[in-house]
């Protein structure tokens, strides 16, 4: 069904659940380097492949960014709570469980604040929880390289047992059409709230934030919640939009046709764009947790918390006003900005030394439209903030005009060098020579003498085919306003 | 009365992937109840002033530094499997029948 009719008929419900995994040197509870890429099972002990004997012991520093993530989603932090055994029989985890918490997990009852279209929308976090990542299956054999209809599974346990947290929002109601874009933007901010605080690389594309998102829908006017759908495998900011666009669109064409929901897991494909089927949740889910005895309570000391809070670093939501105010730019400019990855392009460019205003022109208008041509990320492009700092200090000295600094920035993309390199290799100086300039606008005269004549007898207009005469003839290296003047004066008029 | 009822057993036996047949699951329906009923008998002892516990020792906060320790070679790691494929474990089919 088309968005905006599912839209007219149902009103969705939101819930996400995403996936952190900490950037810590050693796995959550043994000694392994958790270093991405690494041959298989390289990364592997007694502890984390469950040989007989091995006993876990938890990651001081694991459990400190847990408690630091909890903080900064102004989360309470338990005061006493444990790890449970979640009990299941696949074999991405040799232990035949996983290491989690259930019913006392390390942080509670928090939100996040997000701004979508102008409005600030409260996400409310309903825990913030500690456990292990499982190891890597690849499925062999069957058409799809899927798990369904595979001959065997081969595993690489170099993942297992890295230190994974996990971050539940509680039911989003009222974001009404909105919703994939609330959903969106809730990961982006939690993904810079993360980035801020230093305990994850956040990379969506190497797994370590990994995104499932739940949406249910119920008939406009009703209050009770229809049946949700989890959708897993949503690897991009983008696709996270996506997810929760096509799910409302698919549940809204099965309950206008009198059907039902199945509260299932769905997988998300990143090509199309759509969600297949996974296991039925309600066959799968009995894990049996319990109190996990091979580790002890944890009971955060609340002093230590107490220092932990008031150790966080500025929040990126924080710092967006405080840059905001200081740079004097409307909220849409803002927003703007923040959707284009610039701020912190910006920041450091302002920190170089260029004013506010001409740092957010570059980088929000001839770079921004270079990175969406070759479909980069703004931060991606091959130029430096200090690159861009340089650029409009040599257009405030009057070195360059807009469109000769246009052409630097190219050259600077292009690999020529420095600005100063760009400048000096392609030529590209204001050419305030005024001999130079002086002899250029009388061969232009001589070329445009109806234009001139004109000019003489007192239409002061036509005075702009010279200056674009003169322009031209200079490759744009002229300073027009000056030439402007020297026509005049040379013509015997007053501009 | 039974704590531990037929169906209950033929449940777990499935999630554990356990082929038992009729006999076999009343033999241990039978058997886990004892089990359960004798564990039982732990909570007769147990006053109002004993907080449930899941751990033997009174302790709180034991944690390692953030080191990383040297781990197994994939030799020493995989020799053990039944069954091994580029470098890996290899296991039977996961989905099984649910397929």
């Amino acid at each position: 069904m088309p968005y905006d009719e599912a839209l007219e008929r149902f009103e969705p419900v939101l819930g996400l659940e995403t996936h952190v995994e900490l950037g810590t040197e050693s796995k959550m509870f043994c000694g392994c380097s958790t270093t991405f890429g690494a041959p298989p099972n390289t990364h592997v002990c007694p502890v984390c492949l469950a040989l007989p004997g091995s006993l876990p012991v938890a990651n001081a520093k694991a459990i400190e960014s847990t408690i630091r993530i909890g903080l900064a989603l102004n989360c309470s932090i338990a005061e006493w709570c444990r790890f449970a055994r979640k009990n299941y029989f696949y074999p991405d985890m040799p232990k035949n469980y996983q290491i989690s918490q259930y019913d006392e997990p390390l942080c509670t009852e928090g939100y996040l604040d997000v701004q979508v279209e102008g409005k600030t929308v409260r996400v409310e976090i309903e825990r913030v929880h500690l456990e292990e990542d499982t190891g890597k299956s690849t499925h062999v054999g069957g058409a799809t390289g899927r798990i369904q209809g595979a001959d065997y599974s081969i595993v690489d346990y170099n993942r297992a047992g890295i230190p994974l947290v996990e971050i539940v929002t509680k039911p989003v109601e009222g974001t009404d059409r909105l919703a994939p874009e609330v959903a969106r933007a809730y990961v982006t901010e939690l993904r810079e709230l993360l980035r801020s605080l230093g305990v994850s690389d956040v990379r969506m594309e190497e797994g370590s934030l990994r995104c499932d998102v739940n949406v249910s829908l119920m008939p406009r006017g009703s209050s009770e919640w229809g049946t949700r759908t989890e959708t897993k495998n949503v690897n991009s900011l983008r696709s996270v939009e996506r997810a929760v666009r096509g799910e409302i669109e698919r549940q809204a064409a099965i309950l206008a046709d009198g059907g039902r929901i199945i509260q299932e897991t769905r997988h998300f494909h990143e090509d199309s764009g759509a969600t297949t089927s996974g296991r039925s949740k309600e066959e799968a889910q009995d894990y049996r947790y319990f109190p996990e005895p091979d580790l002890v309570p944890i009971a955060p000391d609340p002093a230590w918390v107490a220092t932990l809070k008031a150790e966080l670093p500025e929040l990126p939501s924080v710092r967006r006003a405080r840059l905001q105010a200081e740079w004097g730019v409307s909220d849409l400019d803002m927003a703007a900005m923040h959707n284009a990855g610039a701020i912190e392009l910006v920041e450091a460019t302002v920190a170089a030394g260029a004013p506010a205003a001409d740092a957010r022109k570059w980088w929000m208008g001839e770079l921004a439209r270079r990175a969406n041509e070759t479909g980069t990320a703004l931060a991606d492009l091959p130029i430096t903030p200090g690159d861009v700092a340089k650029v409009t200090e040599l257009v405030s000295s009057g070195a360059l005009n807009d469109k000769l600094a246009r052409q630097v920035l190219e050259g600077v993309l292009a690999g020529e060098g420095t600005p100063e390199a760009v400048v000096e290799s392609r030529g590209l100086r204001i050419v305030n020579d005024e001999g130079e300039l002086s002899a250029i606008i009388d061969q232009v005269l001589a070329d445009n003498a109806d234009a001139a004549d004109k000019v003489r007898s007192g239409k002061i207009a036509a005075v702009g085919a010279l200056v674009g005469g003169v322009m031209k003839a200079s490759r744009g290296k002229a300073d027009a306003g000056r030439a402007r003047e020297l026509i005049l004066e040379k013509l015997g008029v007053e501009g | 009365m039974s704590a531990i009822t037929r169906d209950e057993v033929a449940h777990l036996a499935r999630l554990s992937r356990l082929a038992l047949d009729e006999g076999e699951l009343d033999h241990f329906a039978a058997q886990l109840d004892q089990i359960v009923g004798a564990v039982a008998r732990v909570a007769e002892v147990a006053a109002g002033d004993i907080p449930p516990s899941s751990h033997a020792l009174p302790l709180t906060n034991v944690f390692r530094p953030d080191e990383v320790r040297p781990c197994l070679t994939p030799e020493q790691a995989l020799s053990g499997a039944p069954a091994v494929e580029d470098d890996r474990f290899r296991v039977p089919r996961i989905l099984g029948e649910e397929a």
